[in-house]
Protein backbone atom coordinates (compact mmCIF):
# COMPACT_ATOMS: atom_id res chain seq x y z
CA UNK A 1 0.00 0.00 0.00
CA UNK A 2 0.83 3.40 -0.77
CA UNK A 3 0.16 6.18 1.84
CA UNK A 4 -0.97 9.35 0.52
CA UNK A 5 -2.23 12.25 2.82
CA UNK A 6 -5.58 13.38 1.76
CA UNK A 7 -4.04 17.37 2.35
CA UNK A 8 -2.14 16.49 -0.57
CA UNK A 9 -5.33 15.99 -2.33
CA UNK A 10 -6.81 19.31 -1.12
CA UNK A 11 -3.59 21.52 -2.45
CA UNK A 12 -3.74 19.82 -5.63
CA UNK A 13 -7.36 20.48 -6.18
CA UNK A 14 -7.20 24.24 -5.25
CA UNK A 15 -4.35 24.57 -7.83
CA UNK A 16 -6.80 23.14 -10.34
CA UNK A 17 -9.44 24.83 -9.83
CA UNK A 18 -7.27 27.96 -10.36
CA UNK A 19 -5.40 26.82 -13.41
CA UNK A 20 -8.07 25.42 -14.86
CA UNK A 21 -10.39 28.92 -14.85
CA UNK A 22 -7.78 31.05 -16.41
CA UNK A 23 -5.85 28.70 -18.55
CA UNK A 24 -7.52 26.92 -21.25
CA UNK A 25 -6.32 23.79 -22.81
CA UNK A 26 -3.79 23.59 -25.81
CA UNK A 27 -6.59 21.66 -27.72
CA UNK A 28 -9.14 23.61 -27.12
CA UNK A 29 -7.09 27.12 -28.15
CA UNK A 30 -5.59 25.61 -31.34
CA UNK A 31 -9.18 24.48 -32.56
CA UNK A 32 -10.51 27.91 -32.08
CA UNK A 33 -7.62 29.15 -33.57
CA UNK A 34 -8.17 26.82 -36.71
CA UNK A 35 -11.61 27.21 -36.93
CA UNK A 36 -11.14 31.24 -37.13
CA UNK A 37 -8.77 30.33 -40.17
CA UNK A 38 -11.73 28.23 -41.48
CA UNK A 39 -14.39 30.88 -40.95
CA UNK A 40 -15.96 32.43 -44.17
CA UNK A 41 -18.57 35.04 -42.71
CA UNK A 42 -16.80 38.70 -41.13
CA UNK A 43 -19.48 38.86 -38.44
CA UNK A 44 -18.23 35.50 -36.88
CA UNK A 45 -14.34 35.95 -37.56
CA UNK A 46 -14.66 39.47 -35.31
CA UNK A 47 -16.23 37.40 -32.71
CA UNK A 48 -13.49 34.18 -32.77
CA UNK A 49 -10.95 37.27 -32.50
CA UNK A 50 -12.40 38.47 -29.64
CA UNK A 51 -12.73 34.96 -28.23
CA UNK A 52 -9.29 34.49 -28.53
CA UNK A 53 -8.05 38.01 -27.20
CA UNK A 54 -9.97 37.17 -24.00
CA UNK A 55 -8.28 33.87 -23.37
CA UNK A 56 -5.32 35.51 -24.15
CA UNK A 57 -5.89 38.37 -21.31
CA UNK A 58 -6.84 35.74 -18.75
CA UNK A 59 -4.18 33.41 -19.72
CA UNK A 60 -1.26 37.13 -18.70
CA UNK A 61 -3.32 38.68 -16.07
CA UNK A 62 -4.17 35.15 -14.14
CA UNK A 63 -8.05 36.67 -14.62
CA UNK A 64 -10.76 33.80 -15.16
CA UNK A 65 -11.48 33.46 -18.45
CA UNK A 66 -15.82 33.30 -18.25
CA UNK A 67 -17.25 35.06 -15.17
CA UNK A 68 -19.12 31.72 -14.85
CA UNK A 69 -16.58 29.81 -12.66
CA UNK A 70 -18.49 26.97 -12.73
CA UNK A 71 -19.36 24.04 -10.62
CA UNK A 72 -16.24 22.30 -9.44
CA UNK A 73 -16.39 18.70 -11.03
CA UNK A 74 -14.23 16.67 -9.83
CA UNK A 75 -12.83 12.91 -11.29
CA UNK A 76 -10.90 11.12 -8.96
CA UNK A 77 -9.03 8.14 -10.52
CA UNK A 78 -7.82 6.19 -7.62
CA UNK A 79 -5.46 3.57 -7.72
CA UNK A 80 -6.32 0.45 -5.61
CA UNK A 81 -3.15 0.24 -3.75
CA UNK A 82 -3.33 4.17 -2.56
CA UNK A 83 -4.70 3.94 1.71
CA UNK A 84 -5.81 7.86 2.36
CA UNK A 85 -4.83 8.90 5.50
CA UNK A 86 -5.38 12.46 7.55
CA UNK A 87 -8.95 12.51 6.57
CA UNK A 88 -11.90 12.18 4.24
CA UNK A 89 -10.86 11.85 0.82
CA UNK A 90 -14.01 13.82 -0.36
CA UNK A 91 -13.86 15.72 2.48
CA UNK A 92 -10.54 16.98 1.08
CA UNK A 93 -11.54 17.80 -2.15
CA UNK A 94 -14.68 19.82 -0.84
CA UNK A 95 -12.13 22.07 1.12
CA UNK A 96 -9.61 22.45 -2.30
CA UNK A 97 -12.42 23.68 -4.00
CA UNK A 98 -13.25 26.29 -0.91
CA UNK A 99 -9.35 27.07 -1.04
CA UNK A 100 -8.80 27.23 -4.75
CA UNK A 101 -12.58 29.48 -5.52
CA UNK A 102 -11.61 32.02 -2.45
CA UNK A 103 -7.51 32.62 -3.54
CA UNK A 104 -8.06 32.86 -7.06
CA UNK A 105 -10.86 35.10 -6.55
CA UNK A 106 -13.49 32.62 -8.25
CA UNK A 107 -16.71 33.65 -8.18
CA UNK A 108 -18.95 31.33 -5.55
CA UNK A 109 -22.00 29.98 -8.06
CA UNK A 110 -23.53 27.24 -6.02
CA UNK A 111 -26.83 27.61 -4.24
CA UNK A 112 -27.19 24.94 -0.83
CA UNK A 113 -31.17 23.81 -2.05
CA UNK A 114 -32.42 24.31 -5.12
CA UNK A 115 -35.52 25.85 -4.53
CA UNK A 116 -34.64 27.83 -1.33
CA UNK A 117 -31.62 29.21 -3.54
CA UNK A 118 -29.26 30.31 -0.60
CA UNK A 119 -25.09 30.48 -1.65
CA UNK A 120 -23.17 28.09 0.02
CA UNK A 121 -20.69 31.20 0.27
CA UNK A 122 -17.48 28.51 -1.01
CA UNK A 123 -18.45 27.10 -4.50
CA UNK A 124 -18.78 23.76 -2.85
CA UNK A 125 -20.04 20.94 -2.96
CA UNK A 126 -17.85 19.75 -5.59
CA UNK A 127 -19.13 17.33 -7.87
CA UNK A 128 -17.06 14.27 -7.15
CA UNK A 129 -17.01 11.19 -9.49
CA UNK A 130 -14.41 8.58 -8.18
CA UNK A 131 -13.20 5.99 -10.31
CA UNK A 132 -10.68 2.38 -8.35
CA UNK A 133 -8.25 1.69 -11.14
CA UNK A 134 -5.12 -0.43 -10.94
CA UNK A 135 -1.71 0.92 -9.36
CA UNK A 136 -0.95 3.36 -6.40
CA UNK A 137 -1.40 6.80 -8.33
CA UNK A 138 -4.61 8.88 -7.61
CA UNK A 139 -5.46 10.87 -10.44
CA UNK A 140 -7.16 14.49 -10.00
CA UNK A 141 -8.70 16.36 -12.91
CA UNK A 142 -11.18 19.18 -12.07
CA UNK A 143 -13.44 20.44 -14.73
CA UNK A 144 -15.64 24.07 -13.73
CA UNK A 145 -18.70 23.15 -15.50
CA UNK A 146 -20.67 26.89 -16.56
CA UNK A 147 -24.25 26.44 -16.42
CA UNK A 148 -25.19 28.41 -19.61
CA UNK A 149 -24.34 25.57 -21.76
CA UNK A 150 -25.20 23.43 -19.02
CA UNK A 151 -28.70 24.46 -19.40
CA UNK A 152 -28.53 23.94 -23.11
CA UNK A 153 -27.98 20.11 -22.11
CA UNK A 154 -30.58 17.12 -22.52
CA UNK A 155 -31.23 13.22 -22.44
CA UNK A 156 -33.77 10.95 -24.22
CA UNK A 157 -34.01 7.45 -23.41
CA UNK A 158 -34.70 6.12 -27.10
CA UNK A 159 -35.78 3.33 -28.46
CA UNK A 160 -33.56 0.71 -30.10
CA UNK A 161 -35.52 1.18 -33.40
CA UNK A 162 -34.74 5.01 -33.56
CA UNK A 163 -31.29 3.76 -33.90
CA UNK A 164 -28.12 5.60 -36.01
CA UNK A 165 -30.92 8.23 -37.48
CA UNK A 166 -32.49 8.83 -33.86
CA UNK A 167 -29.58 9.65 -32.41
CA UNK A 168 -28.60 11.79 -35.10
CA UNK A 169 -31.67 13.75 -34.80
CA UNK A 170 -31.78 14.26 -30.93
CA UNK A 171 -28.10 15.32 -31.05
CA UNK A 172 -28.93 18.12 -33.87
CA UNK A 173 -32.14 18.99 -32.37
CA UNK A 174 -30.47 20.11 -28.96
CA UNK A 175 -28.14 21.98 -30.65
CA UNK A 176 -30.94 23.81 -32.78
CA UNK A 177 -32.95 24.09 -29.21
CA UNK A 178 -29.43 25.55 -27.52
CA UNK A 179 -28.91 28.09 -30.57
CA UNK A 180 -27.02 31.43 -29.33
CA UNK A 181 -27.63 30.54 -25.59
CA UNK A 182 -24.75 28.03 -24.61
CA UNK A 183 -22.17 30.89 -25.99
CA UNK A 184 -21.44 29.23 -29.10
CA UNK A 185 -19.00 27.72 -30.53
CA UNK A 186 -19.75 24.83 -28.30
CA UNK A 187 -18.31 21.88 -27.76
CA UNK A 188 -21.23 18.59 -27.74
CA UNK A 189 -20.36 15.80 -25.37
CA UNK A 190 -22.56 12.75 -26.43
CA UNK A 191 -23.04 9.64 -23.92
CA UNK A 192 -24.33 6.90 -26.24
CA UNK A 193 -25.44 3.65 -23.76
CA UNK A 194 -25.57 2.46 -20.02
CA UNK A 195 -28.26 3.62 -18.36
CA UNK A 196 -29.85 6.53 -17.91
CA UNK A 197 -27.35 8.53 -14.97
CA UNK A 198 -24.85 6.60 -17.03
CA UNK A 199 -25.61 8.35 -20.33
CA UNK A 200 -24.99 11.55 -18.98
CA UNK A 201 -22.09 10.90 -17.14
CA UNK A 202 -20.46 9.37 -20.27
CA UNK A 203 -21.70 13.13 -22.05
CA UNK A 204 -19.75 14.75 -19.70
CA UNK A 205 -16.77 12.60 -19.70
CA UNK A 206 -17.27 13.16 -23.24
CA UNK A 207 -16.07 16.89 -22.95
CA UNK A 208 -13.14 15.97 -21.24
CA UNK A 209 -11.58 14.31 -23.83
CA UNK A 210 -8.70 16.57 -25.76
CA UNK A 211 -10.19 17.71 -29.51
CA UNK A 212 -7.51 16.64 -31.11
CA UNK A 213 -8.31 12.83 -30.76
CA UNK A 214 -11.06 11.41 -32.23
CA UNK A 215 -12.88 8.34 -30.76
CA UNK A 216 -10.47 5.46 -31.58
CA UNK A 217 -13.81 3.53 -33.44
CA UNK A 218 -13.44 4.54 -36.94
CA UNK A 219 -17.49 4.49 -37.09
CA UNK A 220 -17.97 6.86 -34.19
CA UNK A 221 -15.07 8.70 -35.14
CA UNK A 222 -16.89 9.20 -38.48
CA UNK A 223 -20.48 9.75 -36.64
CA UNK A 224 -18.31 12.80 -34.68
CA UNK A 225 -17.10 14.05 -37.71
CA UNK A 226 -20.48 13.63 -39.89
CA UNK A 227 -22.59 15.67 -36.62
CA UNK A 228 -19.71 18.15 -36.71
CA UNK A 229 -19.74 19.41 -40.77
CA UNK A 230 -24.08 18.82 -40.12
CA UNK A 231 -24.29 21.32 -36.89
CA UNK A 232 -21.59 23.56 -38.75
CA UNK A 233 -23.99 23.52 -41.55
CA UNK A 234 -26.65 25.17 -39.31
CA UNK A 235 -25.91 28.58 -39.66
CA UNK A 236 -26.24 29.50 -36.33
CA UNK A 237 -22.39 30.77 -35.75
CA UNK A 238 -20.24 32.28 -32.90
CA UNK A 239 -22.45 34.34 -30.39
CA UNK A 240 -25.61 32.81 -32.62
CA UNK A 241 -24.60 35.54 -34.95
CA UNK A 242 -24.40 33.84 -37.75
CA UNK A 243 -21.82 32.11 -39.44
CA UNK A 244 -19.65 28.88 -40.39
CA UNK A 245 -18.67 27.67 -36.35
CA UNK A 246 -21.33 26.62 -34.19
CA UNK A 247 -19.43 23.54 -32.44
CA UNK A 248 -15.62 23.08 -32.53
CA UNK A 249 -15.98 19.34 -31.98
CA UNK A 250 -18.59 16.68 -31.33
CA UNK A 251 -16.94 13.97 -28.70
CA UNK A 252 -19.16 10.90 -28.60
CA UNK A 253 -18.72 8.17 -25.53
CA UNK A 254 -20.19 4.74 -25.89
CA UNK A 255 -21.22 1.63 -23.26
CA UNK A 256 -23.12 -1.21 -23.36
CA UNK A 257 -26.65 -0.67 -22.44
CA UNK A 258 -29.83 -2.82 -22.07
CA UNK A 259 -31.51 -4.86 -24.74
CA UNK A 260 -35.03 -2.29 -24.15
CA UNK A 261 -32.61 0.77 -24.39
CA UNK A 262 -30.60 3.51 -26.48
CA UNK A 263 -30.24 6.17 -23.86
CA UNK A 264 -28.66 9.34 -25.41
CA UNK A 265 -27.42 12.24 -23.28
CA UNK A 266 -26.08 15.60 -24.85
CA UNK A 267 -24.25 17.36 -22.78
CA UNK A 268 -23.08 20.87 -24.20
CA UNK A 269 -19.91 23.18 -23.65
CA UNK A 270 -19.18 26.46 -24.26
CA UNK A 271 -15.93 27.29 -26.13
CA UNK A 272 -14.78 27.62 -22.51
CA UNK A 273 -14.44 24.85 -22.27
CA UNK A 274 -12.00 23.67 -19.24
CA UNK A 275 -10.43 20.84 -17.17
CA UNK A 276 -6.98 20.38 -15.85
CA UNK A 277 -5.24 17.34 -14.55
CA UNK A 278 -2.71 15.82 -11.70
CA UNK A 279 -1.09 13.08 -10.58
CA UNK A 280 -0.05 12.51 -7.17
CA UNK B 1 -16.09 51.88 -36.36
CA UNK B 2 -18.50 51.12 -34.29
CA UNK B 3 -20.88 53.57 -33.15
CA UNK B 4 -20.43 55.31 -29.48
CA UNK B 5 -23.23 55.70 -27.03
CA UNK B 6 -23.43 57.59 -23.93
CA UNK B 7 -25.99 56.40 -21.07
CA UNK B 8 -28.09 57.55 -20.35
CA UNK B 9 -29.40 55.62 -23.46
CA UNK B 10 -32.84 57.50 -24.19
CA UNK B 11 -35.50 56.13 -26.21
CA UNK B 12 -34.05 59.34 -29.27
CA UNK B 13 -30.64 57.50 -28.85
CA UNK B 14 -31.90 53.80 -29.23
CA UNK B 15 -34.43 54.65 -32.27
CA UNK B 16 -32.77 54.27 -35.01
CA UNK B 17 -30.42 51.67 -33.97
CA UNK B 18 -30.25 48.30 -36.13
CA UNK B 19 -30.03 44.28 -35.05
CA UNK B 20 -26.50 43.42 -36.28
CA UNK B 21 -25.22 46.95 -35.50
CA UNK B 22 -21.68 47.04 -33.43
CA UNK B 23 -22.02 50.05 -30.92
CA UNK B 24 -19.85 50.75 -27.54
CA UNK B 25 -21.56 51.91 -24.62
CA UNK B 26 -20.15 54.22 -22.43
CA UNK B 27 -21.13 56.08 -19.02
CA UNK B 28 -23.41 54.30 -15.75
CA UNK B 29 -24.98 51.06 -16.17
CA UNK B 30 -26.09 48.32 -13.83
CA UNK B 31 -26.42 45.01 -12.69
CA UNK B 32 -28.16 42.43 -12.21
CA UNK B 33 -29.10 39.33 -12.71
CA UNK B 34 -31.84 36.25 -11.85
CA UNK B 35 -31.80 37.08 -8.02
CA UNK B 36 -31.66 40.99 -8.10
CA UNK B 37 -34.13 41.37 -10.55
CA UNK B 38 -36.58 39.05 -8.54
CA UNK B 39 -36.39 41.36 -5.78
CA UNK B 40 -36.58 44.40 -8.34
CA UNK B 41 -39.73 43.29 -9.61
CA UNK B 42 -41.09 42.56 -6.31
CA UNK B 43 -40.80 46.10 -4.90
CA UNK B 44 -42.12 47.29 -8.03
CA UNK B 45 -44.95 45.16 -7.88
CA UNK B 46 -45.26 46.54 -4.31
CA UNK B 47 -45.30 49.80 -5.50
CA UNK B 48 -42.07 50.60 -3.84
CA UNK B 49 -39.46 52.85 -5.27
CA UNK B 50 -36.22 50.65 -6.93
CA UNK B 51 -32.62 51.32 -5.17
CA UNK B 52 -31.77 53.05 -8.83
CA UNK B 53 -33.86 54.74 -10.54
CA UNK B 54 -34.45 52.56 -13.65
CA UNK B 55 -35.47 55.68 -15.67
CA UNK B 56 -33.47 55.28 -18.78
CA UNK B 57 -31.27 52.57 -17.13
CA UNK B 58 -29.36 49.91 -19.14
CA UNK B 59 -29.15 46.99 -17.31
CA UNK B 60 -26.02 44.71 -17.35
CA UNK B 61 -26.80 40.78 -16.35
CA UNK B 62 -23.57 39.93 -15.25
CA UNK B 63 -22.18 38.52 -11.81
CA UNK B 64 -18.97 39.56 -11.84
CA UNK B 65 -15.91 37.23 -10.42
CA UNK B 66 -14.84 38.68 -7.41
CA UNK B 67 -11.86 42.12 -7.82
CA UNK B 68 -8.41 41.26 -6.87
CA UNK B 69 -7.41 43.97 -4.68
CA UNK B 70 -6.27 47.47 -6.80
CA UNK B 71 -8.58 46.44 -9.77
CA UNK B 72 -12.56 47.76 -10.00
CA UNK B 73 -13.74 43.93 -11.33
CA UNK B 74 -13.08 40.81 -11.67
CA UNK B 75 -13.95 38.54 -14.98
CA UNK B 76 -17.23 40.06 -16.00
CA UNK B 77 -18.88 38.87 -18.98
CA UNK B 78 -22.82 38.63 -19.71
CA UNK B 79 -24.74 35.88 -18.33
CA UNK B 80 -27.94 33.92 -20.16
CA UNK B 81 -30.70 36.36 -20.90
CA UNK B 82 -33.96 34.11 -21.09
CA UNK B 83 -33.75 33.43 -17.11
CA UNK B 84 -34.61 37.43 -17.15
CA UNK B 85 -37.26 36.97 -19.30
CA UNK B 86 -39.87 36.51 -16.33
CA UNK B 87 -38.87 39.84 -14.93
CA UNK B 88 -37.98 42.21 -17.83
CA UNK B 89 -41.45 43.49 -19.00
CA UNK B 90 -41.85 44.98 -15.66
CA UNK B 91 -38.88 46.63 -15.61
CA UNK B 92 -39.50 48.42 -19.28
CA UNK B 93 -42.60 49.41 -18.15
CA UNK B 94 -41.01 51.16 -15.63
CA UNK B 95 -38.24 52.90 -17.64
CA UNK B 96 -35.46 50.27 -18.42
CA UNK B 97 -34.39 50.91 -21.67
CA UNK B 98 -31.35 49.10 -22.62
CA UNK B 99 -30.24 45.32 -21.84
CA UNK B 100 -26.89 43.81 -22.11
CA UNK B 101 -26.67 39.81 -21.66
CA UNK B 102 -26.44 37.18 -24.60
CA UNK B 103 -29.08 34.40 -25.78
CA UNK B 104 -32.75 34.17 -27.24
CA UNK B 105 -35.81 36.66 -25.41
CA UNK B 106 -39.21 35.80 -25.04
CA UNK B 107 -42.23 37.14 -27.25
CA UNK B 108 -43.04 39.05 -23.92
CA UNK B 109 -40.04 40.45 -23.49
CA UNK B 110 -39.13 41.72 -27.51
CA UNK B 111 -43.61 43.62 -27.04
CA UNK B 112 -42.47 45.20 -24.40
CA UNK B 113 -39.42 46.74 -25.76
CA UNK B 114 -41.73 47.60 -28.76
CA UNK B 115 -43.92 49.54 -27.13
CA UNK B 116 -41.17 51.25 -24.69
CA UNK B 117 -38.65 51.61 -27.50
CA UNK B 118 -35.89 49.49 -25.45
CA UNK B 119 -33.21 47.80 -26.89
CA UNK B 120 -31.20 44.23 -26.25
CA UNK B 121 -28.01 44.57 -27.03
CA UNK B 122 -25.33 41.75 -26.87
CA UNK B 123 -22.22 40.89 -25.52
CA UNK B 124 -19.79 38.48 -26.46
CA UNK B 125 -20.18 34.96 -24.10
CA UNK B 126 -17.22 33.88 -22.48
CA UNK B 127 -15.37 36.99 -22.68
CA UNK B 128 -15.47 38.00 -19.55
CA UNK B 129 -11.63 39.11 -18.88
CA UNK B 130 -11.92 41.41 -22.16
CA UNK B 131 -15.54 43.02 -21.10
CA UNK B 132 -13.43 43.47 -17.72
CA UNK B 133 -11.08 45.76 -19.25
CA UNK B 134 -14.14 48.59 -20.23
CA UNK B 135 -15.22 48.62 -16.61
CA UNK B 136 -13.81 51.60 -14.59
CA UNK B 137 -15.04 51.89 -11.60
CA UNK B 138 -17.71 49.10 -9.53
CA UNK B 139 -19.60 49.61 -6.22
CA UNK B 140 -22.34 47.69 -4.71
CA UNK B 141 -25.67 49.44 -4.64
CA UNK B 142 -27.98 47.18 -3.24
CA UNK B 143 -28.49 43.46 -2.08
CA UNK B 144 -25.16 42.94 -0.84
CA UNK B 145 -25.66 39.52 0.52
CA UNK B 146 -26.35 38.05 -2.88
CA UNK B 147 -22.21 38.17 -3.33
CA UNK B 148 -22.12 37.86 -6.85
CA UNK B 149 -25.47 38.81 -7.44
CA UNK B 150 -25.73 42.26 -5.83
CA UNK B 151 -27.09 45.10 -7.84
CA UNK B 152 -23.76 46.84 -8.70
CA UNK B 153 -23.09 50.24 -10.10
CA UNK B 154 -20.72 50.14 -12.87
CA UNK B 155 -18.45 52.95 -15.13
CA UNK B 156 -18.26 51.56 -18.24
CA UNK B 157 -15.77 53.07 -21.35
CA UNK B 158 -17.00 51.85 -24.73
CA UNK B 159 -18.08 48.37 -23.44
CA UNK B 160 -18.21 46.91 -27.01
CA UNK B 161 -21.36 45.62 -28.17
CA UNK B 162 -23.99 44.30 -30.76
CA UNK B 163 -27.09 45.48 -31.08
CA UNK B 164 -29.60 41.97 -31.27
CA UNK B 165 -32.64 42.79 -30.50
CA UNK B 166 -33.64 45.83 -32.16
CA UNK B 167 -36.54 48.64 -30.66
CA UNK B 168 -38.84 47.18 -33.50
CA UNK B 169 -38.30 44.08 -32.68
CA UNK B 170 -35.74 43.22 -35.11
CA UNK B 171 -33.83 39.95 -33.80
CA UNK B 172 -29.88 39.37 -34.95
CA UNK B 173 -30.52 35.50 -34.27
CA UNK B 174 -32.88 35.50 -36.93
CA UNK B 175 -31.43 37.78 -39.44
CA UNK B 176 -27.53 36.74 -38.95
CA UNK B 177 -28.15 33.38 -40.11
CA UNK B 178 -30.13 33.98 -42.55
CA UNK B 179 -27.77 36.02 -44.20
CA UNK B 180 -25.03 33.59 -44.14
CA UNK B 181 -27.10 31.02 -44.98
CA UNK B 182 -27.97 32.95 -48.03
CA UNK B 183 -23.92 33.76 -48.89
CA UNK B 184 -23.28 30.11 -48.67
CA UNK B 185 -25.87 28.89 -50.76
CA UNK B 186 -24.34 31.56 -53.15
CA UNK B 187 -20.59 30.13 -52.79
CA UNK B 188 -20.36 26.79 -54.22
Amino acid sequence: MREVDVSAVTGAVRELCILANCTLPEDVRRRIQDCRAAEDWPVARDVLDQIVENYEIAGAEGVPICQDTGMACVFLEVGQEVHFTGGGLYEAVHEGVRRGYRDGYLRKSVVGDPLERKNTGDNTPAMIYCDLVPGDRVKITVAPKGFGSENMSQIKMLKPSDGLEGVKRFVLQVVEDAGPNPCPPIVVGVGLGGTFDKAALLAKKALMRPLDEPHPNPFYRELEEELLEEINRKGIGPQGFGGRTTALSVNIEVMPTHIAGLPCAVNINCHVTRHQTAEL
Amino acid sequence: MARRLTTPLTREKLRDLRCGESVTITGTIYTARDAAHKRLVELARAGKPLPFDIRDATIYYVGPTPARPGTSIGSAGPTTSYRMDAYSPTLIALGETGMIGKGKRGPEVVEAMKQHGAVYFGAIGGAGALLARCVKKAEIVAYEDLGAEAVRRLEVEELPVVVVIDSQGRSLYETGRRDYLEHRREEP
